[in-house]
């Protein structure tokens, strides 16, 4: 890959971290963490952006840094209006790397002009204060400094290497490294991949703190620093400074000592070259990941499809012969082609965080643009999805919290007037759900005006006026093309495109969308999405001569379907344990003809709150299912999801669990119709 | 790869036109061979349940599960048994501007050949019971009528 590319594409993940850092900036202007992980992204791009040939990126991002610097220093703090500058820059810089020609100096310039202007008012004042954080600041230059390192335990299985940072100390200055053995264990307990080391170092060096800071810059969070300017130390309490040479060498508990101790020993012989590459691979150490395109990973997938079908037809073949090492085998790949398919669908799967990241700046303009306060709230990030199926989520959700701020929540009036507090507040949150991913976006605003959903509806002649409808009917106007009751248009919303194009994407990816709505409370948005697109555990059942594939995970359990049951034509109930459960005949529903033979099984189904049973004729076993979506040929065929390819090479077709059900309830409503009638 | 290749991009010019001849219930049907890419021995099919008429069921190509067309039905002729002759000819279709693979049942497929576009007839408004929209045009090839389909038309 062309490493500009590459540089694109870690720019594009720093600013992420970098727009996250400064967001959340907004809302705990105290925090430290936040601000150093904002200044660790911008370094990081300043350095592979020279790396890389970014001059223009450099510079810009090197004056960035250092208007930026006070407030790391907490010597400004970072108000809103810093934040927005800092954001603009933000944009400004993305501007110079994805395109380099259309980035006006100009612009640039403003902004770090606003840079500089919040941040100097405070400057030039702060020599004449007496130092902050620490007295030594404003003190003249001390002799050196007392430092106590000690690292978490699990600093080594990252990739941090303290000795390459005690070599970075060294070169600030004359050191004198003595390592404390007294948090190591006895050999037994001894686990050989943590540190339980600690460094006691005296730095003679007029270096500054901050100087010694950006030495432990990448692993500040995973260590206790505690740094003691040496005149004080010498002066004020020798307390820090014993201890040090006591434990030395009066406490050799463990029996392991020489081997701990000796890389500490080692240390002043280490070559000082590795430590340039040590911060980066510190900072990655947290993801440690490896960039792959994403075509590879689809064509990975492809092939494990078609290794799992190849599979399917060796065991196939392996179960019907009677040779016993071929059975064997035949075990053996179909574990591994299980185990290989779980790990690609495993490289494939994205915490949905990484999406819910980009919305905080969308909602942060558009509180600001529209004068809406809003809180946003988001949860289960952790939640993982198909990457493919990410992407595809990006623009139905934007559409969905756009429409949610512009729509949903009320202004300060209103609100204050409604007795709600002025902040408004949206929730978006991701959650597991059987085999589905539920995905809302709640508000808390006005709700929908379903009386002005009707009128706008009748009058696009879409219902005739004084129709008998339920308020749900009506809410589904929203999802008609060209549809909106926004009064005014404006530049987000009210066009009525959208709703629209948010169902339909929704539907191409085999999710659903639901609305509800409390006048008054707001607004919730329901998407569900199925897990993944590529692989899933499958029930293969047999109907008439056909068969077919119903998602395991929506499985809940096979019943037979007794003798009694089948008789009846007037009830199509099962009783399960006492729950009437409903039960669709497959064999109606896919058309098949001739007789079912006897006994036939109910799969028991479940999406969510509903249940119901499906009748086949027989439950084959457990299928490891490729899908393959069906051609736009058959588009208007909803009972199926896709399908998928047997052992033997022919093609089955994938249940679509949502549209059954939905078919169930459909047949159950007119079935109470028709006894109303 | 598809939609460079189009049904009609392979008239050269001269008006003649590369084609694969098909046999499909007694009459002769020639398919632009730029849509054409295979043709296979007839695979187990699995019906389709709730799908048109047309496309009855789906077939497994190399790993793919594309629809089968019947042709046949289209063109209001009598469904037949396979036999030792027929076919699947896989072709390559833009449906709404997406290339579409899918399988074609054929009779008999006779041989890729050349038609000449100056003998193409003018389509005749009677004497035919097929939608006039699903022929592209009639043209004789050894004395013979064939018809060259549309099959964007007839697949929508």
């Amino acid at each position: 890959m062309d490493p500009t590319e590459i540089f694109r594409q870690e720019a594009s993940e720093l600013f992420e971290t970098l727009e996250g850092a400064l967001l959340d900036l907004g809302l705990r202007p105290d925090d430290r963490e936040l601000v150093d992980s904002a200044f660790r992204a911008l370094h990081t791009i300043k350095g592979s952006g020279a790396m890389f040939g970014f001059d223009k990126v450099a510079a810009f991002t090197h004056e960035f840094e250092t208007a930026f610097e006070l407030v790391r220093k907490g010597e400004i703090k970072p108000t809103q209006e810093l934040i927005a500058v800092a954001l603009a820059a933000k944009d400004y810089i993305r501007a110079l790397i994805e395109a380099p020609d259309s980035a006006d100096p100009i612009i640039g310039d403003a902004i770090l002009d606003d840079l500089k202007r919040f941040v100097s008012p405070l400057g030039p004042v702060l020599p004449a204060e007496p130092g902050v954080e620490t007295p030594v600041v404003s003190e003249s230059r001390p002799a050196g400094w007392q430092l106590r390192l000690e690292f978490e335990s699990h600093i080594l299985r990252n990739g941090s290497n303290p000795l390459d940072l005690l070599d970075d100390l060294c070169k600030l200055g004359p050191c004198f490294v003595v390592p404390l053995t007294d948090g190591v264990p006895l050999l037994d307990e001894l686990e050989p991949e943590d540190c339980y080391l600690k460094w006691d170092v005296t730095l003679h060096s007029g270096c500054d703190k901050a100087a010694i800071d950006d030495v432990f810059m990448f692993v500040q969070d995973e260590m206790k620093l505690t740094l003691v300017p040496l005149a004080q130390v010498e002066r004020a309490a020798p307390a820090l400074a014993m201890p040090v040479a006591e434990v030395e060498p009066a406490a050799p508990p463990a029996p392991a000592p020489a081997a701990a101790v000796s890389p500490a020993a080692a240390e002043p012989s280490t070559p000082p070259e590795r430590k340039r590459e040590e911060p980066k691979r510190a900072e990655e150490r947290g993801i440690a990941t490896v960039r792959v395109q994403a075509e590879r990973l689809d064509e990975l997938m492809d092939r494990v499809g078609e290794l799992v079908i190849a599979q399917a037809r060796l065991s196939q073949l392996a179960a019907a012969g009677s040779d016993l090492s071929i059975k064997m085998i035949a075990e053996e790949i179909e574990r591994l082609a299980a185990s290989l398919r779980d790990t690609t669908m495993g490289a494939r799967m994205v915490p949905i965080g990484s999406l819910f990241g980009r919305f905080r700046r969308l909602v942060h303009d558009l509180s600001r643009d529209l004068g809406k306060p809003v809180e946003f709230v988001t949860s289960g990030e952790d939640t993982e999805l198909d990457k493919t199926m990410i992407e595809c989520l990006a623009d139905p959700l934007v559409h969905l919290i756009r429409n949610a701020i512009d729509h949903g929540i009320e202004d300060s009036e209103t609100r204050a007037t409604a007795g709600k507090t002025e902040k408004g507040r949206i929730e978006l949150q991701a959650i597991h759900s059987g085999a589905q991913v539920l995905v809302t976006v709640r508000d808390n605003g006005g709700g929908l005006n379903t009386a002005r959903i009707r009128a706008k509806a009748e009058e696009q002649g879409l219902i005739a006026p004084g129709a008998a409808m339920s308020d749900h009917e009506i809410h589904q106007f929203l999802f008609h093309p060209g549809f909106s009751t926004a009064q005014t248009i404006s530049a987000l919303s009210g066009r009525g495109v959208g709703m629209d194009v948010v169902k339909r994407t929704i539907e191409n990816m085999r999710g659903s969308i639901d609305l509800s709505t409390k006048a008054g409370e707001g607004t919730c948005v329901t998407l569900r999405l199925p897990l993944t697109l590529a692989i899933i555990e499958g029930l293969l059942i047999r109907v008439g001569e056909g068969r077919y594939i119903i998602p395991l995970p929506a499985v809940e359990e096979c019943v037979e379907l007794t003798a009694e049951d089948e008789r009846s034509r007037g009830r199509n109930f099962l009783n399960v344990r006492g729950n009437l459960v409903p039960f669709l005949r497959l064999r109606e529903i896919l058309d098949v003809s001739g007789s079912p033979g006897q006994h036939q099984k109910t799969i028991i189904i479940s999406t969510g709150e509903t249940r119901v049973g499906l009748v086949a004729d027989q439950i084959i076993g457990n299928h490891q299912t490729v899908i393959k979506s069906l051609s736009k040929l058959h588009s208007d065929v909803t009972i199926f999801s896709g399908a998928t390819i047997l052992g033997d090479g022919s093609a089955a077709l994938i249940l679509d669990v949502v549209q059954l059900v939905g078919l169930a309830q459909l047949r159950a409503e007119k079935q109470q119709m028709n006894e109303a009638a | 790869m598809a939609a460079d290749r189009q049904q009609g991009t392979e008239t050269v010019q001269d008006g003649s036109m590369q084609v694969v001849m098909i046999g499909l219930g007694g009459e002769k049907f020639a398919l632009d061979a730029g849509l054409v890419r295979e043709i296979i021995d007839p695979v187990p099919a699995t019906k389709v349940a709730g799908a048109r008429s047309f496309v009855p069921s789906v077939i497994n190509v190399r790993g793919n599960v594309i629809p089968l067309a019947d042709l046949r039905i289209r063109f209001g002729m009598p469904q037949t048994e396979d036999s030792a002759d027929t076919r699947i000819v896989v072709i390559e279709v833009g449906i709404d501007n997406e290339p579409v693979l899918l399988g074609v049942t054929a009779d008999k497929v006779y041989e890729v050949t050349e038609i000449s576009r100056t003998d193409v007839q003018q389509t005749p408004r009677v004497g035919m019971h097929w939608k006039p929209e699903f022929i592209r045009f009639i043209t004789k090839w050894r004395e013979e009528f064939v018809i060259v389909p549309n099959m964007e038309r007839i697949l929508n």
